[in-house]
Parts: structure tokens; sequence; C-alpha cells
């Protein structure tokens, strides 16, 4: 469903995206590993649209069709979502506010009804039961005074009620204690289905071992230069980097 | 009989009176003299007292220097060039079809029915017809009340004793250079008054008083909240108005007396000239409240329009434990300018007042905040908090804050918090991530931003006022 052929991009005149070559089946779950600088965050910006990043060369295809020209919200309206390793603050937008405005336009961008404050409800009902939290949490600012749990959190909530097809996790397990890190991996796995597909980024494989990954690559200098199964990622963890990168080399 | 009922009976009920196509016009000649004044009040059919404290004013009014304090440029006003009197002039517009598209574009951006859209595009037959039957229903569930509620012209003729007892207290003619002009030459406006103990059963709207459109530029308005009273009053419109007026100098006292309480709304959408900062409204209002003991007025304006604002609802809070609140939102885009804010007067004991303004600036817009804390010698325990926010979209407009703060009384107690803060890029790729457009983005970051001040309007109010707020910024951001 997502193919990424030949991917160059660049900030500025500074290239990050050096030739990625990615290839996304339904239902897959893949994990991106690698250093910092690689450009791992740059990669989950392109695809949902950042505009500061210029595609300089390659494609990104959904379904066999390029998105590059696609603004970033008709993006989301296909069923792509970003887990932002960084969350925003809006002040004075309640959470359920926010997600029900969300959940909302993307309906009406497919041609559906807006969903009834009841069923509406039930949806978010049930999700805040699949990520442990309590109903208060709907009515407090967006990520406003979160701890960085409760942020993380609350971008797997915001997942769950918008049921994309494919989402990318940015680091969503960077700053977790073990038990909040247990509460999102539960998440995403309740999420996890035939047609549901997953790019999960992160520097550990920590979060691994709850979300089991198809397939583990490693981004390295703007290009993916290893891809393996799970084992994989303990050899990183275990032996660091540079043995990869001395095998390039 | 509620408000929603009342309107229900009356939109569902079909014409009765027919047409109405009488055209009156009668306009003055440019220029403003005492023989002006004179005739304006003859025309009124005024009584000697009001003419003479209209010729008073005009004296002092003479004496005066327009001021030149507010953060503002703009170009001076050639007050001889204005005509003071113009008598009800309706457009002879007989469908929508001949109304401005531009206008009716934005009336259905912001939901507004059809027969309302007629009634505020000045569609002859339904100005006429809904809002008398309107105004009559109306009336009639207030005076059951005691409650009266009538035009400024009215009241001089019908209830001349609240109106010498009341009229210039709170804001004399001498107060400033527009309350003097007003004073001396104001054609109509709104007369409220709420008996002892009275609860006053509906929210009071200009929107629903006839004649209302064509008030004119120096509109005035007087509302007195008797003993224990509790009225809640809601101005203006929320559909923009093109208006041709240059100048509006309105004038709006509040009398809150013993225990009563007023809550006065505002949303201000006067045309605020086009992109390239040409035309507009100048909105240069005087506005100020009277609290006697354990009293209440509390504030709230949403100012989108006007391409200059110079506006300062006030409250003096005279009586022991009154107590006065200022929420506003001020949006300025374009090439906007507003001056804005309030001035809160504790003179007497445990007085409390608080203040919430929320600056909005885009565009080449300038934003200012200017308010007033006094704390009398006799103001013990008096206390007062002012949060004055200012958001910035772009880095081309401007916002400012001047807050003038004076203590008398040693237990007397101010805060003050200020914010600045810009709409951030990572915000509005947040959103769109989740499916919004950048306009619907900005919408929902502004009015989360706005939110404390727009939870004080009433509900209906509050909805379009949101609906305003997202308008009036369309094309800001790209």
């Amino acid at each position: 469903m997502l193919e990424i052929r030949e991917l160059h991009a660049s900030i500025g005149d500074k290239e990050i995206l050096r030739g990625v070559n990615l290839t996304v089946k339904p239902g897959e779950v893949h994990a991106i590993m690698g250093p910092n600088g690689s450009g791992k965050s740059t990669l989950s910006s392109v695809i949902a649209g950042r505009e500061e990043y210029q595609v300089t060369s390659g494609d990104v295809l959904w379904d066999g069709k390029s998105i590059l020209e696609l603004a970033p919200e008709e993006r989301a309206h296909l069923g792509l979502f970003l887990g932002f390793q960084y969350p925003v603050e809006i002040p004075g937008v309640s959470v359920s506010n926010f997600v029900k405005t969300a959940l909302n336009a993307v309906r009406a961008a497919r041609g559906e009804e807006a969903l009834d404050a009841s069923s509406m409800l039930k949806k978010m009902r049930e999700a805040l039961q699949l990520l442990e939290m309590d109903k208060g949490f709907l009515s407090r600012s967006l990520n406003e005074g979160f701890s960085g749990g409760e942020k993380k959190r609350n971008e797997i909530f915001q997942m769950a009620m918008l049921e994309p097809r494919l989402a990318i996790l940015d680091e969503t397990d960077s700053g977790l204690d073990i038990d909040a890190l247990r509460i999102v991996a539960q998440g995403v796995n309740g999420l996890r289905s035939a047609k549901a597909s997953f790019v999960v980024i992160t520097h550990y494989q920590r979060l691994l071992d709850y979300i089991i990954p198809d397939v583990v690559h490693v981004l390295l200098n703007g290009r993916i230069v290893k891809a393996g199964d799970k084992s994989l990622a303990y050899a990183l963890e275990e032996r660091g980097y540079d043995w990869i990168k001395k095998e390039v080399e | 009989m509620s408000q929603d009922e009342l309107l229900q009976e009356v939109t569902a009920t079909d014409y009765k009176y027919g047409f109405y196509s009488d055209i009156e016009t009668d306009r003055m000649d440019a220029g403003l003299s005492e023989d002006v004044i004179r005739r304006i009040s003859a025309k009124k059919m005024e009584p000697q007292w009001m003419t003479e404290w209209r010729l008073e004013a005009y004296r002092i009014w003479l004496e005066m220097d327009e001021p030149d304090w507010a953060n503002v440029n703009y170009q001076k006003v050639d007050f001889q060039a204005i005509s003071y009197y113009a008598a009800p002039v309706k457009k002879q517009i007989s469908s929508l079809d001949e109304v401005d598209p531009e206008l009716l574009k934005t009336f259905e951006k912001l939901g507004i029915s059809l027969n309302e859209q007629k009634r505020l595009s000045g569609v002859a037959m339904d100005i006429i017809v809904d809002s008398v039957s309107v105004a009559t229903t109306f009336k009639k569930t207030l005076a059951e009340k005691g409650v009266i509620f009538c035009s400024m012209s009215e009241a001089i003729q019908d209830h001349p004793e609240l109106v010498k007892k009341y009229l210039g207290t709170v804001i004399p003619r001498t107060d400033n250079y527009y309350a003097a002009l007003n004073s001396a030459v104001f054609t109509d406006g709104s007369f409220c008054y709420i008996p002892k103990g009275v609860r006053c059963p509906m929210e009071l709207s200009t929107y629903f008083r006839i004649n209302e459109a064509n008030t004119g530029q120096f509109e005035r308005t007087l509302l007195v909240a008797d003993e224990g009273s509790f009225v809640s009053y809601l101005e203006g419109c929320t559909a923009p108005q093109r208006d041709e007026n240059q100048l509006h100098a309105a004038v709006v006292e509040l009398v809150a007396l013993d225990h009563a309480e007023i809550k006065y709304s505002t949303v201000q959408n006067w045309y605020p000239g086009d992109a390239e900062g040409k035309g507009g409204v100048y909105n240069f209002v005087t506005k100020r409240g009277i609290c006697e003991a354990y009293a209440k007025i509390s504030w709230t304006q949403v100012e989108t329009g006007s391409a200059v604002t110079w506006k300062y609802p006030s409250c003096i809070l005279k009586g022991d434990y009154s107590i006065g609140e200022f929420y506003s939102v001020a949006l300025t885009n374009h090439h906007q300018q507003a001056d804005t804010g309030t001035k809160m007067i504790h003179l007497g004991r445990n007085t409390k007042s608080t203040i919430i303004s929320k600056g909005i600036s885009a565009g080449q817009s300038h934003n200012s905040y200017r308010g007033l804390v006094r704390m009398g010698p006799r103001a013990e325990n008096a206390r007062n908090f002012s949060q004055c926010d200012s958001l910035l979209m772009g880095d081309r407009c401007g916002a400012h804050t001047f807050p003038y703060i004076e203590v008398k009384n040693s237990t007397a107690r101010t805060e003050h918090e200020a914010t600045t803060s810009k709409i951030g890029e990572d915000q509005i790729f947040y959103c769109q991530q989740r499916g919004l457009n950048m306009e619907a983005a900005i919408a929902l970051i502004i009015n989360g931003y706005a939110k404390e001040v727009l939870n004080q309007l009433p509900m209906e109010f509050a909805v379009e006022a949101q609906k305003l707020l997202a308008i009036s910024l369309e094309g800001s951001v790209g």
C-alpha cells in the first residue's frame, strides 16, 4: 500500500534523504532504526507532507499513486497517520473537541456523514479503555501540561479514533517508562489487523519486544542500508551501528 | 413564554401586514451648529430640557480637542462634512437578487437563515413586517414584568423622569471629545429599565427592536438595573454591516443599583475596510458602567470589525463588594487598527475586578490593549486580576500592551499577567496531519485561544462569534 522509491529530500540546501526505498504491505509492521541524524524524522515528515522539506527526486506511492502533490490533510484523508515525536500544545482546545473535529473532517472528505454525538462518545470510551485512560482526559486542553507519557498516549488515542490504514509512529517510545510503554504497545497491538499497517521509528529494541515487527530496517545517512527480522534489532542493541557502517563501506 | 417559543410563534406566522414600501428620506445638510442641534431636537419633538442638554454638550465639545493619544493613525474626521440627521431610510430592495453577492456569501458561511439574510441585508418587506411583529410580541412579555425596553427617542417622550435622572450620570458630557459630540447630536439608541428585584425573562437584544438598522452614527444607550435585578443585553449584529458612515461615536451607559447585575455582550463587526486598507468605519465608542453596593457589571466583547477602534468599556466600582468584569477578544487583520481595553475604577471596599483580554493580530494590522486599574484610597481589600494575551499571525502585524496600574490603598491587590505568542507552523501542521485544512486548523487554534472569553457569551452568540473569527482571518495565512 505504501511504496517509497529512491526518495531524495532536503531541507535548505542540505540533503537528508539520499535514496530511500521502502515497501509496506497491508497488515505489516515495519520498524525503522538508526542513529541520531540518520533521517528518521525527516522520512516521516516527508511522507506526511511537511512543507519545509523539498523532495528533489524519487516518489512516494499510496496504492500505486503518487501522493507528493497532496496537501498534508489530503494524505490524512487517505488514511495516513503520523504519531508525533513532540506533539504540540493547542491551548483551549479540548482533547475531545480536537478528535471530534479531526474525525469529522476526515469523514467529510470521504463523503461520509458526521458521527452523531452518542456514537462519537462510545468510540471515545472504547479508545480510552484500550489505553487505560480515564474520562477526565477528554476535557483537558490538547497536550497542555501533559506529561511525556500522556502526550504519547494521546497520540495513540487519536490513532485509535481515526483508524488509519497506515500509521507512522515517530519515536513514540522515547521518554516513556516501562508501564507507559506497555500501554502504548497495547494500544498499537489492539489496532493491528490485516488492513492496518505500521511503520515504527525507534532508537531502542525494547519497544519491539511489545510490538513485534515483520521487518526491521536500518536507516543510515539517509539510506536504508540493511533489513532483517527482529533479530536485527537485538544485534543493533548489543553492538551499536558501527559494524553496519563498516559493512556498508 | 420563552424567547425561543416567541420567535417560533412569530416566524411561523404568515405575513399579516402585506408589503410596506413607503420610502422615507429626510436628510439634513452637512454641518454642525447650534441651529442644527435645535433642528434635530425639534424634529424629534423633544422637550426643552433635552434641547438644552444637547446644546450644553455642544458648547463643551467646541472647547475640546480631538484625542490623539491612542496608538492609531487615521485621517482626521471633518465634522462639518457630516450630515447629523437622516430619518430612517429604507433601501428599496425587494429580493435577495439585488443584494451584494459578497455579503450573501458571508451570510452563508455564518449559517444565517434565508429570512435572516433578507432582514440583515435590508430587504424591505421583511424588515418591516418581521421586526414589527416580533417586537410587539416581545414587548408584551416584557411589559408584564415591568421591564421598559424601547428606543431612546421613545424613552425621552414616555419616561422623561428616568432619562433625566440617569442620562449623562455615568458618562458626563465633559467626559471626552466623542462623548460630548454624541451628547449633542445623538439621534437614537436603546433605553432599558429593569425594575427592582426583576430578573429579565429573556436576553434583550437590539436585534429585535424596530428601526434598529438606522439608529445612525451617534447611538446612545442607557441601561438601568434597579436594586436586585438582573439583565443580559446583547448588542450588535453578527453579520457584516457595509456601513458607509465613516465615523461611529456611540455612548453606552450602564447603571447597576445595589445587588443588581448587568451582563453586556457585544459582537462588533462593522466594515473593516478592504484588504488594502481603503474605507472602513472609525469606531470611537465610550462605554461605562457604575456599580452600587454588591452590584456586578460584566462586559464581554468580540471585536472583529472597523478600520480603527477606540473603545474602553469600563466599570466604576463605587459600592462596597461590587464586581466588574471585562472579557475581550479583539481581532485585527489587513490594515485594521484597534486600541481597546478597559478601566476598572475601585472606589468601594472589597471590590473585585477581572480583566481577560485576548488580542489577535494578522496581516499588517496593529492591536493594542490599553487598560487602567485604579485602587482608590477607600478601596480596602480590593482585588484585581488582569490577563492580557496577544497572538500574532505572520511577521508584519503588531501587538502592544499598555497597562496602567494606580494603587492608593495598601490593602488592595492587583495581579497582571501577559503573554505573547505566535500561531506556530507546528500547530497548523499537527492539525493538518489529523485531517483539517489550513483554515479549519487556524479557526480551531484561534477559538481555543479565545475560549475563556467566548465562554462568557450566550450560546447562540458564541457560535456565531466563533465563525466570525474564522471568517475574519480568511486568507491571512498562506
